[in-house]
C-alpha cells in the first residue's frame, strides 16, 4: 500500500512542474484536474478500511477539483477565447527549473530537520508545502488572470494535501465548508474575469493598473 | 439564540434574491440588523444562552466583537436604504443579499470555537463582500474586486495552512489532533515549539492580510477607495475585526503555551510597521476615501500592537475594537455622503463640503478629530491605555513611536480632511442635487455620538467585559 501512496505522492509532484512548464492554458486545467483526482483518491488508500464520512469527503474533492471547477474554468476559458500564457515573468524553463529546486530543497529540509516523523507524514508534510510553492509561482509569474487562479488552485491542493495529516481533527462539517469555499470563490472569480475581459478586452491582469498611489 | 443569529441573516440573503422590488428591498437590511441586535441584547442578558454547543460559543472576547459587528450593521443597514434609494436605477439584488449573508457568516466566525470553521466563516466573509466591492461596475471597481480576490484568497489560504500547522504542532509534540480552541488551549504546553511558530506567523499573515496589516495592505486603499461608503464601513468595521478575532485566538493560543514573549515582538513590529506605513501614505493623499484605507491600516496596526505590548494596552486594543468599528462608520459613511455630491474623491474636486452638505461635513470633520484620538472621543481613552501600557511596562521605544506615528497620522489626515471640508466649492465643480436626508445622516451621527459617550464615561458593564476578556485571554 505504502508503495502506490509513495507512487501517487510523486505523481503530483510531477503534475506541479508540468504545470509549471505548460503556455497552454487548457493544459494547465487539465493537469490541475488530475492532481483533484489523486487528490480524492490518496485519503482512501492510507487507511485500510474507510469509513463512511472519508468516503464523502474524498467523493466532493473528486466531483468539485476533477469535474466542476474544470468545466467551470475551461467554459471560462472558451468566454474570453485565449489559448496561451504569452511573456510570463519568469520564462517556462527557469520557472520548473525553479519549482524542482524548491521541491529537492524542501525535502532535503524536512527530511533533515525531523527525523522523528513517523509513516506517511515525512512524505506528505514536504510534499504539501512544494504544492504550495509550485502554486505562488504559478500565481506571481503569470499575468493571465486565469492562470493565476490555477496558481491558487495548486496552492489550495498543497495546503489539502497536508490536511490529510489531520483527518480526526477536521470534521466532515467543516470539509465540507471549505470546499463549498473554494467551489464559490472560482464560481466569484469566473465571474469578474469575465468582467475583466469585456472592460479591458483582454485578461492581463498588468491592465489593472489604474488604483495606484 | 446562536442559531437565530447565524441563520436569519442567511434567510433574508435568500429573500433579497427573490423579492422582484428594487425599492423595497434594501428595507430588509434594516429588518435584519434590528433582529440580529435584538438577539444579541438577549444573549447578552442570559449567560446560559452564551453556549450553543462544544463549538459555537460565545466568551467575553467573542461577546466584545458580537456587540461591535451587530451595532455596526444596524446603523449601517439604515443608511443602506437611503443609498440604495439614490442608486435606484441600478439593481441592488446581490448588494443587498450579500450584505445580509456577510451578517450571518461574520456571525459564525465570532460564535465559532472550532478554527476550522472559523477560517471557513471568515472565507465566507471574504466571498460575499466581493460582490459589495464591484456594485459601481466601473473599471475601477473591476481591479479592485480583482485585486481585493486574489490577495484576499491567498492571503487567507496561508491562514489555513496555518491552521494545519496549529493542529499538526499537537501531534508532532505527542499529542492528539484538534482544532477545538478549549482542547488547543489545554495541549498548548505539549505543542511542538518550531511547529507552533510557524503556524503563528502563517496565522499572523494570512490574517493579518484580512485585516490589512502592511505590508500585506495593498488590496485596501484599492478596495476601500472604489467600494461605496457603507462597504467600506462594514470592511473597516465588520471584516477586520472578525479578522483580529482570529488573531486574538491564536494569541491566546500561544499564552497558554508559554510563547508568549515571541508573539508579542512580532506583534509590535507589525503593529508600528502599519502605522508607518499608513503614516507615510497618508501624507499628501489627495483621494479622500482611500486616506480612510490607510486610516485603517493604522489602526489595525494599533490593535496588533496594544496586544503585543500587554496588560494595560491590551486593555485599550479591546476597548479600540469597538472604538475604532465606530468611528469608521461615521467616517465613511460621511465621506459616502460628500463622495456623491461632488462624483469625485479627489481634493482638487471636493472642496468646500461644509457649504454643500453641512452636515455629511460637520460629521466627517468630527469624525477626523475622534479617529485621531483627540479628546473627548472614545479613542483617546483607548489610545491613551495603550501608550500607559507601553511606558508602565518598558516599552519605550515601542511608547515613542507609537506617539510620533500618531502625530504624523494626525497631521497628514488633517489637511486632506480640512482640505475637503473648508473653503469654497471650486467653480468648474458640477451643481449637485444632493442632500443629506434623515436616513444618510443619522447613522454617522449616532455612531460618533456613541465614541463621544464612551469616551466620557465608560459604563459598568463595557467595562467589566473587557475586563473579563483581558483574564479570558490569559493576561
Amino acid at each position: 500500500m505504502n508503495d502506490i501512496l509513495n507512487a501517487l505522492f510523486m505523481l503530483i509532484l510531477t503534475l506541479n512542474l508540468f504545470a509549471l512548464g505548460n503556455d497552454r492554458i487548457l493544459s494547465i486545467i487539465r493537469i490541475v484536474a488530475a492532481q483533484g483526482v489523486l487528490l480524492g483518491i490518496i485519503p482512501l488508500l492510507m487507511h485500510s478500511e474507510p469509513t463512511i464520512p472519508e468516503l464523502i469527503s474524498s467523493a466532493a474533492a473528486i466531483t468539485l477539483k476533477a469535474i466542476i471547477i474544470p468545466i467551470m474554468m475551461i467554459k471560462a476559458l472558451r468566454d474570453v477565447k485565449i489559448k496561451r500564457e504569452v511573456e510570463p515573468l519568469i520564462g517556462l524553463m527557469p520557472s520548473t527549473i525553479l519549482g524542482a529546486l524548491a521541491t529537492s530543497i524542501t525535502f532535503l529540509a524536512f527530511a533533515r530537520w525531523n527525523t522523528t516523523m513517523d509513516g506517511h507524514a515525512s512524505l506528505i508534510i514536504p510534499t504539501a508545502i512544494s504544492t504550495v510553492i509550485a502554486g505562488f509561482i504559478l500565481l506571481t509569474t503569470r499575468f493571465k488572470a486565469l492562470t493565476q487562479v490555477l496558481g491558487y488552485l495548486v496552492l489550495e491542493n498543497g495546503i489539502y494535501i497536508f490536511s490529510l495529516l489531520l483527518i480526526e481533527a477536521i470534521p466532515l462539517v467543516v470539509e465540507m465548508g471549505m470546499l463549498l469555499d473554494l467551489f464559490v470563490s472560482i464560481f466569484v472569480v469566473s465571474i469578474i474575469t469575465n468582467h475583466i475581459n469585456q472592460a479591458f478586452s483582454s485578461l492581463d491582469t498588468r491592465e489593472l493598473a489604474t488604483l495606484k498611489e | 439564540m446562536a442559531l437565530i443569529l447565524i441563520l436569519f441573516p442567511l434567510l433574508i440573503a435568500g429573500l433579497a434574491l427573490a423579492l422582484p422590488s428594487n425599492r423595497a428591498r434594501p428595507w430588509l437590511l434594516p429588518l435584519t440588523g434590528l433582529v440580529h441586535s435584538a438577539t444579541t441584547l438577549l444573549v447578552l442578558r442570559s449567560p446560559d444562552q452564551k453556549t450553543y454547543n462544544s463549538w459555537l460559543l460565545l466568551d467575553p472576547v467573542s461577546t466584545i466583537i458580537l456587540i461591535t459587528v451587530s451595532g455596526l450593521f444596524l446603523l449601517s443597514s439604515f443608511y443602506a436604504v437611503g443609498y440604495l434609494h439614490h442608486r435606484i436605477e441600478q439593481s441592488n439584488r446581490f448588494f443587498v443579499a450579500s450584505l445580509s449573508a456577510f451578517l450571518s457568516l461574520i456571525s459564525l466566525a465570532i460564535w465559532s470555537h472550532h478554527l476550522g470553521l472559523m477560517w471557513v466563516a471568515i472565507e465566507g466573509t471574504t466571498l460575499t463582500t466581493a460582490p459589495l466591492i464591484y456594485f459601481n461596475k466601473s473599471k475601477q471597481s473591476i481591479e479592485a474586486t480583482w485585486k481585493y480576490l486574489l490577495v484576499g484568497s491567498v492571503g487567507i489560504a496561508l491562514a489555513l495552512l496555518g491552521t494545519f500547522f496549529l493542529a499538526y504542532s499537537a501531534i508532532a509534540g505527542g499529542k492528539e489532533a484538534s482544532l477545538d480552541l478549549a482542547s488547543l488551549l489545554q495541549t498548548a504546553p505539549d505543542m511542538s515549539r518550531s511547529w507552533l511558530r510557524s503556524a503563528f506567523i502563517l496565522l499572523l499573515v494570512g490574517y493579518g492580510t484580512k485585516m490589512g496589516l502592511a505590508p500585506m495592505h495593498t488590496w485596501k486603499p484599492d478596495a476601500y477607495g472604489e467600494a461605496p461608503g457603507i462597504v467600506g464601513a462594514i470592511l473597516a468595521g465588520g471584516v477586520t475585526s472578525g479578522a483580529f478575532l482570529a488573531l486574538l485566538r491564536m494569541y491566546q493560543i500561544l499564552l497558554a503555551a508559554g510563547e508568549g514573549a515571541f508573539a508579542s515582538r512580532i506583534l509590535i513590529f507589525m503593529g508600528l510597521f502599519s502605522m508607518l506605513t499608513a503614516a507615510i501614505f497618508m501624507i499628501n493623499q489627495r483621494d479622500f476615501k482611500r486616506m480612510l484605507a490607510y486610516s485603517s491600516i493604522e489602526h489595525m496596526g494599533i490593535l496588533v500592537l496594544g496586544v503585543g505590548l500587554g496588560g494595560l494596552a491590551l486593555w485599550g486594543a479591546l476597548f479600540h475594537v469597538m472604538m475604532n468599528a465606530f468611528t469608521k462608520g461615521t467616517l465613511f459613511l460621511s465621506a459616502g455622503n460628500i463622495h456623491r455630491a461632488y462624483k469625485d474623491k479627489s481634493t482638487d474636486a471636493v472642496q468646500g463640503a461644509y457649504r454643500r452638505l453641512p452636515f455629511s461635513a460637520s460629521l466627517f470633520l468630527a469624525g477626523f478629530f475622534a479617529i485621531t484620538g483627540s479628546p473627548p472621543f472614545g479613542l483617546f481613552v483607548s489610545e491613551f491605555s495603550i501608550l500607559t501600557g507601553a511606558f508602565g511596562s518598558g516599552h519605550y521605544l515601542a511608547g515613542s513611536l507609537f506617539l510620533l506615528f500618531l502625530l504624523l497620522v494626525f497631521i497628514g489626515m488633517g489637511i486632506t480632511v480640512l482640505k475637503v471640508v473648508q473653503g469654497r466649492v471650486p467653480e468648474e465643480v458640477e451643481h449637485s442635487e444632493y442632500r443629506d436626508s434623515v436616513l444618510t445622516v443619522v447613522p454617522p451621527l449616532v455612531f460618533l455620538l456613541v465614541v463621544l459617550l464612551l469616551g466620557v464615561y465608560i459604563p459598568p458593564f463595557p467595562r467589566d467585559l473587557i475586563s473579563q476578556a483581558q483574564l479570558f485571554l490569559g493576561n
